[in-house]
């Protein structure tokens, strides 16, 4: 099992790596959350996958019977992914604003702030 | 989305929702469960009433601002936080009242506050971006 | 296992008082965030009650700093679970001092953004989010968890892309697709490397990390250094990757730049000499060839890109990323010295980037211009903007007897005891300074000393507060610069803490616990 989701964990951030090479910054966001995505599995496989059983106590014991999956990967990739959603969230409504405004989802036309062939510096004071 | 149909059952859902949620926030102490799927329920029952009724409906029924309500969320989860203040412990460590009420006793407990505050925190962002969100779509009709 | 071979996971002695100054200054700024939220439709008030909470941070702060002082790193941690199960919060000198920094620089700007702001406008969200971002800064000067830190990131992320949009012009949303992007970027790689250092040690405790590190896999431990180079490196905006900030920083209004600049890459570069050298010092030594180059590189490019722009806030963007170079070295040399002068660097840093862009955006109010071949004059319209530009010019190159000065004598002076690379370090640190002081005299004179091509704007009525910001700020590099003792030797304590790590791993209450007596 550790193998699969190890090989998964590798498509996974090839894939957002290989999109995140692209100009287009639709693509470059799926990038972001595929890549997003391979890192929680590499989290989740790193907390070694032992049991499927969930790990929550039952009522009227103070520890849970038999062994139990690892919860705290579980909690980190959680946060991770309300981080994760909410930053893709923003990163999406940033993108169609600057298409809105910009008129360029290709990167390489966005050079508003960066003008493209700025004046050279005066050479004397 | 405005057929009658919807406008009916609309209130129907969105009680039933704000309900449940109250109920899987209230049960996550031990349980599957707590404040922040509680606070997406209840965001979830405020956008199908803004869908309903319109955003300006909503916002009369919330009386309050829904950022207003996240950021008495953060409040109320740092302050039960500070709490353990007063017991010489470190910060979040949770304190536990025992409050007898006729035949049953109803644990209260600073993590209960923290949940709270998680489903103000939860509710009002995602309440005021949901708005957000329908606002700019009643202006493009 | 049975139940009873499992050792204590809960603090069972009282929490001093005083170790709750550890969490009060973030707690402290996420709650004051929170009310203003609730406060934000009220105008003056939102200022007022921002002022007040950011003022008693920087009171939780020094009152961190004494205790650090005198009985030496302070940590709790949360919900009385044993480290590594609870989440601890441990500052050093370092952290404490960059925190108060911090909180300093952000009440100066707080001042200075009311002559921008102008009338002010409802419940624009700007004091919320800029006590966000002081809380996000301030826990990951705090923490001592790795993933913690990780979403102290997050948090300053948040808050940064609300202040960079705040306004919404087109640029800024240019600027901000870059930002964004290339932040979460190393956001997310940082997160990669938490998880395989999870995977690896079964801790993410950074007091435990220092004591189980030695007994893993040195190269995959090596694997794991790297990528936080990377990560933190893409954060700080060191050369190879340093694309975004040049990019960004001169969007938002100048309120919004000089927060930027005090605070964001310095958490970057905190973030690697917490990582790098009081984590995994064993890693770094193997990386000490690659944070080399970098040091040399970002040395070498950072002014050389200033002295090749135009645009006033760019070319000062560049001077930022030329300060991160200054820190790279520190880490790049294997003595406290050099530790201790990474660490007054940063702190150094601070405070000039926040007042070097007040004074910018100062000047833009006056001269109408963002970019300095349109400017011109101002010298003889005001004369205090034009010293105080020159003296935070001076001290950020470095030069003697400002504070920017003293970091640099304590890197130039460990390069030179540490022979071979080391003098390459200090030939790249001398041409630093004065490539520096190239861009930043030939700004001078542009701005200030040639002829005005057009009238320039007389001084509106709140400039004044806004140049008293910068000004005060300003006189604190003089006076830090003048009497620099107390600053080094505090650099040199903190750095023998983070060195040999004993205190810092004491005081998370973790010495007790034998490294076999897990698993």
């Amino acid at each position: 099992m550790d193998y699969i989701l190890a090989i998964l964990v590798g498509l996974f951030i090839a894939l957002g790596v290989y999109l995140l090479l692209s100009r287009s910054v639709i693509r470059m966001l799926l990038g972001m959350t595929i890549f997003g995505n391979g890192v929680n599995l590499l989290i989740f496989t790193a907390g070694r996958v032992t049991r499927e059983i969930a790990p929550i106590v039952p009522p009227g014991l103070e520890t849970p019977e038999g062994p139990i999956a690892n919860p705290l990967p579980q909690a980190l990739i959680l946060t991770a992914i309300v981080i994760g959603f909410s930053m893709f969230c923003f990163l999406l409504v940033l993108a169609y604003r600057a298409y809105q405004s910009l008129d360029a989802d290709n990167t390489d036309t966005m050079r508003l702030a960066e003008p493209e062939r700025a004046p050279e510096p005066p050479l004397s004071y | 989305m405005n057929t009658l149909i919807f406008r009916t059952l609309a209130p129907l859902i969105v009680a039933t929702m704000l309900v449940f949620s109250l109920y899987v926030c209230l049960r996550g102490h031990n349980e599957p469960g707590g404040g922040f799927i509680g606070g997406l329920i209840a965001a979830a029952a405020i956008a199908v009433f803004g869908m309903a009724s319109g955003v300006e409906e909503v916002r009369r029924a919330l009386r309050v601002d829904p950022m207003a309500i996240a950021g008495f969320g953060v409040v109320m989860a740092g302050a039960s936080g500070l709490m353990s203040l007063f017991i010489e412990a470190p910060f979040m460590t949770s304190i536990w009242l025992y409050l007898p009420l006729g035949d049953t006793t109803v644990p209260i407990s600073t993590p209960l506050f923290f949940d709270l505050g998680v489903y103000c925190v939860v509710f009002g962002t995602l309440a005021s971006v949901a708005l957000a969100l329908e606002a700019s779509d009643e202006e493009n009709h | 296992m049975s139940q009873n071979a499992l050792p204590t996971a809960m603090i069972e002695t009282l929490t001093a008082i005083g170790d709750w100054l550890v969490v009060l200054p973030i707690v402290l700024a996420l709650m004051g965030g929170a009310l203003l939220l609730m406060l934000r439709q009220t105008g003056k008030l939102s200022l007022l009650a921002a002022l007040v909470v950011v003022g008693a941070i920087i009171a939780c702060d020094i009152g961190l700093l004494i205790r650090i002082a005198a009985e030496g790193p302070v940590s709790m941690t949360m919900g009385r679970w044993l480290p590594p199960f609870g989440i601890s919060l441990t500052a050093d000198i370092f952290g404490a001092a960059f925190a108060l920094a911090a909180a300093v620089v952000t009440l100066a700007v707080l001042a200075y953004a009311e002559i921008e702001r102008g009338e002010p406008e409802q419940g624009d969200g700007f004091h919320p989010l800029v006590l966000l971002l002081l809380g996000g800064v301030t826990g990951a000067f705090l923490t001592g968890d790795l993933f913690n830190l990780y979403v102290w990131f997050e948090v300053m992320l948040i808050a940064s892309f609300g202040l960079l949009v705040l306004g919404g012009g087109a640029a800024q949303l240019d600027g901000a697709v870059k930002y964004g992007f290339l932040n979460f970027l190393a956001t997310t790689l940082f997160l990669l490397a938490l998880g395989l250092s999870y995977g690896l040690l079964g801790t993410l405790n950074m007091a435990d990390i220092m004591r189980v590190a030695p007994m893993a896999d040195p190269a995959a431990m090596a694997g794991i250094a790297a990528l936080l180079l990377l990560a933190f490196g893409m954060k700080a905006a060191a050369f190879p990757i340093n694309a975004w900030l040049p990019a960004s920083y001169h969007t938002p209004p100048a309120a919004v730049s000089a927060l930027f600049a005090g605070l964001l890459t310095k958490v970057g570069a905190y973030a690697l000499l917490r990582a790098l050298v009081a984590i995994l010092p064993a890693s770094r030594d193997l990386l000490e060839p690659v944070l080399l180059a970098l040091a040399i590189g970002t040395l070498l490019v950072a002014p050389l890109g200033a002295i090749a722009e135009t645009n006033l806030r760019r070319a000062l963007g560049f001077l930022v990323i030329g300060g991160i170079g200054a820190v790279l070295a520190g880490l790049a040399l294997p003595s406290p010295a050099a530790i201790a002068g990474a660490g007054l660097y940063i702190f150094h840093a601070i405070v000039t980037m926040t007042a070097l862009y007040m004074v910018a955006g100062l000047i833009e109010r006056r001269s109408g211009a963002r970019d300095s071949r349109q400017m011109g004059g101002l010298y003889a319209a005001d004369s205090g903007l034009s010293v105080l530009f020159f003296v935070l010019i001076l001290a950020a190159a470095g030069v003697p007897p400002l504070l920017g000065f003293w970091p640099k004598l304590l890197l130039i002076e460990a390069g030179l005891a540490a022979g071979g690379w080391g003098y390459g370090l200090v030939a790249a640190l001398v041409a630093n300074a004065v490539l520096t002081l190239i861009a930043g005299t030939r700004l001078w004179a542009h701005i200030f000393w040639r002829n005005a091509p057009e009238a320039v704007a007389p001084r509106r009525h709140r400039d004044g507060i806004g140049f008293a910001a910068a000004g005060l700020l300003a006189a604190a590099i003089v006076a830090a610069g003048l009497w620099p003792n107390p600053l080094i030797a505090g650099a040199h304590m903190a750095a023998a803490d983070i060195v040999d790590p004993a205190h810092y791993v004491a005081a998370t209450g973790l010495a007790a616990v034998e490294p076999g007596e897990r698993e």
